[in-house]
């Protein structure tokens, strides 16, 4: 079973006595103090699970559930049938949003320590996922994302200015400081509006993919979980209503091995994959290297036609890791080994799709260098631009009273009665 | 005028919205074919499609999730719990997600859905069918709680949700479905033909949220009901021969605070009836309203008539009740007061 990357701890199957009597509690492979070993995951040398037609039946999907779809080696190459056949163009594109994403977060991290921003996530490791997953689909089709793929927004071109009011809470905010910091909304960007209430959105991604369907259009939904929020019950309402309905979405299950403190044994992950989930519901099941830019573009798009042409939804099983902590709140080295990130056995995204680009004679240390000095300065521009707008920290410029807002359309009497009172309140703060 | 129980107006509802707008649809356990355990969904799978009527899973948190998604792209999902009793799973998915994503997405989508599920004791459906949770859905900012207490109602406000922009909670008080019910089970079951409130235009009509309705007018006693509570409460005072003002609240949030005010500052008396459980129920939050806008022209406490802090038990349901004899003591004691 190790061959195929499953996460069992030291690669052993639980092993099980008759009348056990102690209460098994699962604990992750290492722990602070202990030296990472993931030699129990083995990579697959193997880049040819086959591509089956995207309307095969979904049993024949069954095996991939459990493989690992896998497209660029180590040495630079690439392999096997799902290589999605990308143009240079488009990779240098999609090494560039991976870029801005890293460089993004390395920048509001800090500007979150200097106490400008309350709070951040950052995706380091992941930004192959959102980056290929929204590539591989069309601008009209809506994805639910969590607070980790911020890659989407980059991806479809939404300005970091504007991602920045909203991380500051300022007046540039569209959402004027009604939500914390990276749980985005931006409907024109096919980005749907984050819940801080992990997996709820799973059902509702599922009830959008219905209502395209009901409207006869071509597009579909996305939803993402962590693997952690796969024990919610809206998990199983999405997979068990995208089955039934033959909802025109994808389930994504980004499996980063951590879910704040939690291992992902923790949300059953010790016996079986996540993908696996999908095959008991009937639907189709797809395993990828989620640190693999053109693997996941290659699943996305067979998942999205599978989806666009009648055959309903996939789950979809990226395999990474979260290479920094939950948040800025948050401090792993409490619960796991400092260095796990680094001898992750896959990598890291960026190194291997800009290692892929230099094989091919399309990339190149110059290149590399103005790239970087590009988005660095694009980051810059944008943070001072969206500074200039206010900041929590400082002053938010955004009137009090639209806290009063949105709550209905229109204002019932109670709430009408509510902000009056809150008027005079403010008035004799500002004295 | 068509005469219609409340299961036929709340039909005829959907029917006239459905027939209206292709964006309606209408969707919950056992309401497509079969046309629902309390018939309310009857024909119309028939009449406007598969996909326009159907069944789901059994699902409450499912049924929720769908519905918002859907509401998100601009369709306007109607859904039906079967009974409230099950609506605790779908609980996550109304307070934090329909009520909230307006707010949270700052307008740029919103969740304009109808939730229609029946309430309410008086058909021996013991603790899992009978309950009416409406408290715990007030408490939520976002999310709009209406009751009718009549087919006429019933239809024009369940109209008016399914056009409203917001997520709305259509509460059914399952023992008026067929006719009136004043109380005693003993007598003999009335049915709403031939009242005035069973008299239901065929058509398109509203009423209006935020609006109670002045079920009696009098001088002595504000009677604050709602749902079944209603008709128990109209009987009670003609049989005592007491001059009440009954006002019939049917929209809990957002509440006619004037009309009660109003109502309170004449009379001076307020009695607050409901089927729910006393402590923390919806009766707190409206004596607190009174207390609040009429202390001065109070003659007496205020006295809240409601079921018992016990879960609604299946034998002894005329003992939890809040029937004539709960109410008529309360009345006398506001009067006395």
């Amino acid at each position: 079973m190790s061959e195929i990357g499953l996460p069992f701890k030291n690669g052993l199957k639980m092993s099980k006595r008759s009348n056990q009597s102690r209460l098994y509690v699962p604990e992750p492979p290492f722990r602070p103090g202990d030296k990472p070993d993931y030699s129990y995951i083995t990579v697959p040398a193997d880049h040819s699970p086959p591509r089956p037609d995207p309307m095969v039946d979904h049993h024949e999907t069954s095996d991939h559930s459990l493989g690992l779809i896998r497209v660029m080696r180590f040495n630079g190459e690439l392999a096997g049938e799902w290589n999605p056949g990308l143009s240079a163009d488009t990779l240098r594109t999609a090494l560039k949003n991976m870029s801005i994403n890293r460089a993004m977060d390395d920048r509001m991290f800090k500007m979150q320590r200097q106490g400008k921003l309350s709070f951040y996530m950052k995706s380091t490791g992941e930004e192959a996922i959102s980056c290929a997953h929204t590539m591989a689909l069309q601008d009209g089709d809506m994805i639910f994302p969590t607070y980790r793929q911020v890659g989407i927004l980059i991806a479809r071109g939404c300005p970091m200015k504007d991602m920045m009011c909203q991380l500051l809470s300022n007046k540039g905010d569209a959402l004027e400081g009604k939500s914390l910091p990276v749980l985005y909304s931006f409907r024109d960007y096919g980005f749907f509006t984050v819940s801080g209430n992990l997996g709820t959105q799973l059902i509702q991604g599922v009830g959008w993919g219905m209502a395209c369907a009901y409207k006869g259009t071509d597009d579909i939904a996305s939803v993402f979980t962590g693997e952690g929020a796969t024990a919610e019950g809206d998990f199983h309402y999405a997979l068990n209503f995208a089955s039934t309905y033959r909802a025109p979405c994808i389930i994504n299950v980004v499996n980063n091995q951590w879910a704040i403190s939690s291992f992902q044994g923790i949300a059953a992950g010790e016996g079986e994959t996540f993908a696996a989930r999908g095959v008991g519901y009937g639907l189709a099941t797809l395993r990828v290297d989620g640190n693999d830019f053109l693997a996941v573009y290659a699943a996305t798009q067979w998942a999205a036609e599978r989806a666009r042409r009648g055959g309903g939804a996939t789950v979809i099983e990226h395999f990474t890791y979260r290479k920094e902590g939950h948040s800025t709140s948050d401090d792993p080295t409490k619960y796991r080994p400092e260095n796990e990130g680094e001898v992750w056995p896959f990598g890291d995204p960026l190194d291997r799709l800009r290692h892929h680009l230099v094989t091919i004679d399309e990339w190149d240390d110059a290149r590399e260098t103005a790239m970087q000095e590009e988005i660095a300065a694009y980051i810059r521009d944008a943070y001072k631009s969206a500074e200039k707008l206010g900041s929590l920290s400082t002053e938010t410029g955004i009137d009090p009273l639209t806290m009063f807002e949105q709550v209905y359309e229109e204002l019932p009497g109670h709430l009408k009665d509510q902000r009056e009172d809150f008027k005079s309140e403010w008035a004799e703060k500002l004295g | 005028m068509a005469q219609m129980n409340m299961i036929e107006a709340i039909r005829s509802a959907m029917d006239v919205k459905m027939s209206q707008d292709p964006d309606v649809l209408v969707f919950g356990e056992d309401v497509g074919y079969f046309g629902g355990v309390f018939r309310c969904t009857a024909g119309l799978q028939e009449k406007h499609g598969l996909h326009r009527c159907f069944d789901t899973p059994i699902s409450e948190g499912g049924i929720m999730g769908i519905a918002i998604g859907m509401a998100a792209h601009g369709l306007r999902p109607i859904a039906e719990i079967q009974f409230a009793d099950y609506i605790y799973p779908g609980y996550d998915q109304i307070a934090s997600e329909a009520a909230r994503l307006r707010y949270r997405s700052n307008g740029q989508f919103t969740a304009p859905l109808t939730i229609r599920t029946p309430v309410g004791g008086g058909i021996y459906g013991g603790q899992t069918h009978s309950q009416s949770p409406e408290a715990l859905f007030t408490h939520i900012s976002g999310l709009k709680t209406v009751i009718p207490s009549n087919p006429y109602d019933a239809k024009g406000l369940l109209i008016t949700a399914i056009e409203d922009n917001d997520p709305v909670l259509f509460l059914e008080p399952k023992r008026l479905y067929n006719g009136l019910f004043e109380g005693d089970p003993h007598s003999p079951a009335k049915s709403w033909a031939g009242h005035k409130f069973g008299e239901v235009p065929e058509g398109h009509y509203t009423v209006p949220f935020e609006k109670a309705r002045h079920i009696a007018e009098g001088t002595d006693v504000t009677i604050l009901a709602y749902g079944t509570m209603v008709w128990v409460a109209e009987a009670t005072a003609r049989e005592m021969g007491v001059s009440a003002d009954i006002l019939d609240l049917r929209s809990l949030l957002p509440l006619d605070l004037e009309s009660i005010s109003e109502s309170v500052q004449k009379t001076g008396r307020c009695v607050i009836l409901h089927e729910a459980t006393r402590t923390s129920g919806f009766g707190a939050e409206l004596s607190a309203q009174v207390q609040e806008s009429c202390f001065y022209h109070l003659e007496a406490p205020i006295e809240r008539v409601t079921g018992w802090d016990t879960p609604y038990p299946h034998a002894q349901e005329w003992a939890y009740f809040p029937g004539p004899i709960r109410v008529s003591k309360a009345i006398r004691r506001v009067l006395e007061g």
